[in-house]
């Protein structure tokens, strides 16, 4: 299958130190890819360098086969490159409802309407409840973020997302200091998500990784030092020597 | 069931905001007579506050909902009451209607030009280009005194009546009511706005504008946008003023006038139509009553006042009166 998404040689220094270097990867649509990496490797700077949050030093990020490197980061989402942050932004005296009804709006250009109220507007209320729904947050769609707990508001990030109908999908750390009690319903989510979509997914939580991805990419000190299968992750010789060199034991990945 | 109950829940929620509507314009309409019926000799002074009142409103649409640090809002009003008032003084026309047409297209534009200006920087360099707009506003229309009557202001406008019915007689009964009615009218449409698609994008923005970009939004535009709505509605505001003082004089560009819209957007409370309003009648009573009774101290009891409600309220007047009361009803609730 033709790649949605590839990104060419990208690279990316501050102040002296590489932070990208020289990472290339393609991805195709219904693709399930995990990106992991000891902390400071990069996997961040690299979600912000492709989706125009930061401009790369070279390189180049292609999706369904158009160059956008000289796009910025809203053209990018309009065509189809969707991302979430490791920490969660959400507007904090809004709702759910909210959230979802105003990303429904943006996607399809009615964000700009100085008339009405979203809740009247049935077309895009039918697609908030549904979204919100299928993520077990429909008893709370009017209640203010502020008041519901953090691992909803890592669900109501993954329900924005797909409320921009994305081609491509980055999800930084989409568990991300959610309590264990709670992980099962963002897995569940994650497991849920629309077959064609292609996913990228930063995680530390080795288990969540294997469950998810049917790829696994290793980045250390900016470069791709694995992309393969998840099987063959642990034995790689570089990635653990990558992991022990952070880290006082390799647990997290053995 | 879910579906059910979701759109009970929204169900609540227009009726709640329906409500809100009716007791907004019936809280205006009950103040607006209170006025009338308490200082039947001084309707210049509630026509006075309703202009400003224009004016805090316009500030709070790119201060409260979009969270642009400006103290140079009174060049959207300035600019209004200066076409408004050139439109009579210099070419003849007085009908009132056009003349507030003419203040709400020089508002929208003195609006674009601003935000162009002031949007390029964010936090202090923003105030600080806010503050140098001002004064080249104010500058210019010194210096154009063949227009604008520079410091002497410009007089010779002379409204003829609205409709040809309702003249502007000299007790400033028809002033007062036409300003009602434009205030009225101007809150019922912002109310529309701020609970758009648009105002909640705005108020996105605000908290977060790299999240807007991640959904695809760009602040830009909307902010641009905002502020052109903005000036219209200062232009309001300032014709207005041009229409029921028939004078325009400097200070209606100054630096002062925008600092004390932003010290009375304030006390009442950013982010709410309601706390813009009554900030403004707050303010100005307190301005009437204090400047009356002690001439030499009143600057410094507005002072004192202001820095009660920072510390100790610090969402505004009406913001933290709307805080206990919703307080109260979910403790009880
Ligand atoms: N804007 C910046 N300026 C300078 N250095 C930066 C900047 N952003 C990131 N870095 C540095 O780049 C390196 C990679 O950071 P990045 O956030 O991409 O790591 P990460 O792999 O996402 O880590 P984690 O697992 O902790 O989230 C770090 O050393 C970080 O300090
Ligand atoms: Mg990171």
């Amino acid at each position: 299958m033709n790649p949605v998404f590839e990104v060419s040689n990208l690279r990316k220094a501050f102040g002296g130190l590489a932070v990208t270097n020289d990472v290339s990867l393609a991805m195709a649509p219904g693709d399930r890819v995990a990106l992991i990496g000891p902390n400071g490797a990069g996997k961040t700077t690299f979600v912000n360098l492709v989706t125009g949050n930061l401009s790369p030093d070279s390189g180049e990020v292609r999706l369904g086969g158009e160059a956008v490197t000289k796009i910025d980061a809203v053209g990018r989402v309009k065509r189809g490159l969707v991302r979430s942050f490791q920490v969660t932004r959400l507007f904090q005296d809004m709702t759910p409802a909210e959230h979802v009804g105003l990303a429904v709006l943006q996607r399809d250009g009615k964000a700009k309407r100085a008339f009405g109220n979203f809740l009247a507007m049935s077309d895009v209320m039918t697609e908030v409840d549904e979204l919100l729904g299928k993520l077990g947050l429909a008893s709370l769609m009017h209640r203010r973020v502020s008041e519901i707990a953090y691992g909803q508001q890592r669900l109501l990030e993954i329900a924005v997302a797909l409320a921009l109908k994305p081609k491509v999908l980055l999800l930084d750390e989409p568990a991300a200091g959610v309590p264990q009690s709670d992980t099962g319903r963002i897995e569940q989510a994650l497991a849920d998500l629309p077959g064609d979509l292609a996913v990228l997914m930063i995680e530390h939580d080795m288990d969540l990784v294997f469950r998810f991805a049917k790829r696994v990419i290793v980045l250390a000190a900016g470069a791709i030092i694995f992309d393969g299968l998840p099987a063959d992750v642990t034995r790689d010789a570089r990635v653990r020597e990558a992991y022990l060199g952070s880290y006082a034991n390799a647990s997290h990945i053995a | 069931m879910a579906l059910v109950m979701n759109s009970e829940n929204e169900r609540l929620q227009h009726q709640r905001r329906f409500s809100g509507d009716l007791i907004g314009i019936t809280a205006i309409v009950a103040i607006g007579a209170i006025g009338y019926f308490v200082f039947p000799d001084n309707l210049a002074l509630l026509t006075r506050m309703i202009t400003i009142a224009l004016l805090v409103l316009s500030l709070d649409l790119v201060t409260g909902y979009c969270g642009v640090a400006t103290l140079g809002h009174a060049a959207l009003f300035g600019s209004g009451a200066y076409a408004a008032g050139i439109l009579s003084a210099h070419y003849g026309i007085n009908d009132p209607l056009l003349m507030m047409l003419a203040g709400i297209a020089a508002g929208a534009i003195a609006g674009l030009l601003s935000g162009a200006i002031i949007l390029r920087a964010h936090g202090l360099p923003q105030l600080v280009l806010s503050i140098a707009l001002i004064h080249l506003f104010h500058e210019f229309a010194n210096k154009a005194s063949s227009w604008t009557g520079g410091s002497d202001g410009l007089s010779g406008i002379a409204p003829d009546p609205i409709f040809g019915l309702f003249e502007f007689d000299l007790y400033g009964q028809t002033a007062f009511f036409f300003g009602m009615t434009l205030l009225l009218v101007v809150f019922v449409l912002l109310r529309f706005l701020v609970r758009s698609p648009f105002g909640m994008l705005c108020r996105g923005i605000r908290q977060d504008p790299l999240r807007i970009r991640a959904m695809g939004g760009s602040p830009m535009a909307a902010l641009i946008r905002m502020y052109v709505i903005s000036g219209a509605v200062a232009g309001v505001g300032g014709a207005l003023n041009a229409i029921s003082t028939q004078v325009v004089g400097l200070d209606s560009l100054s630096f002062t006038q925008s600092a004390e819209a932003l010290v009375m957007l304030v006390l009442g409370g950013t982010g709410s139509l309601f706390g813009a309003l009554s900030g403004t009648v707050i303010f100005m009573l307190f301005e009437d009553y204090v400047s009356a009774a002690n001439p030499f101290h009143w600057l410094t009891m507005v002072g004192a006042l202001l820095i009660a409600v920072v510390l100790f309220a610090p969402k505004g007047l009406f913001g933290t009166a709307a805080a206990f009361v919703r307080r109260r009803k979910e403790a009880r609730a």
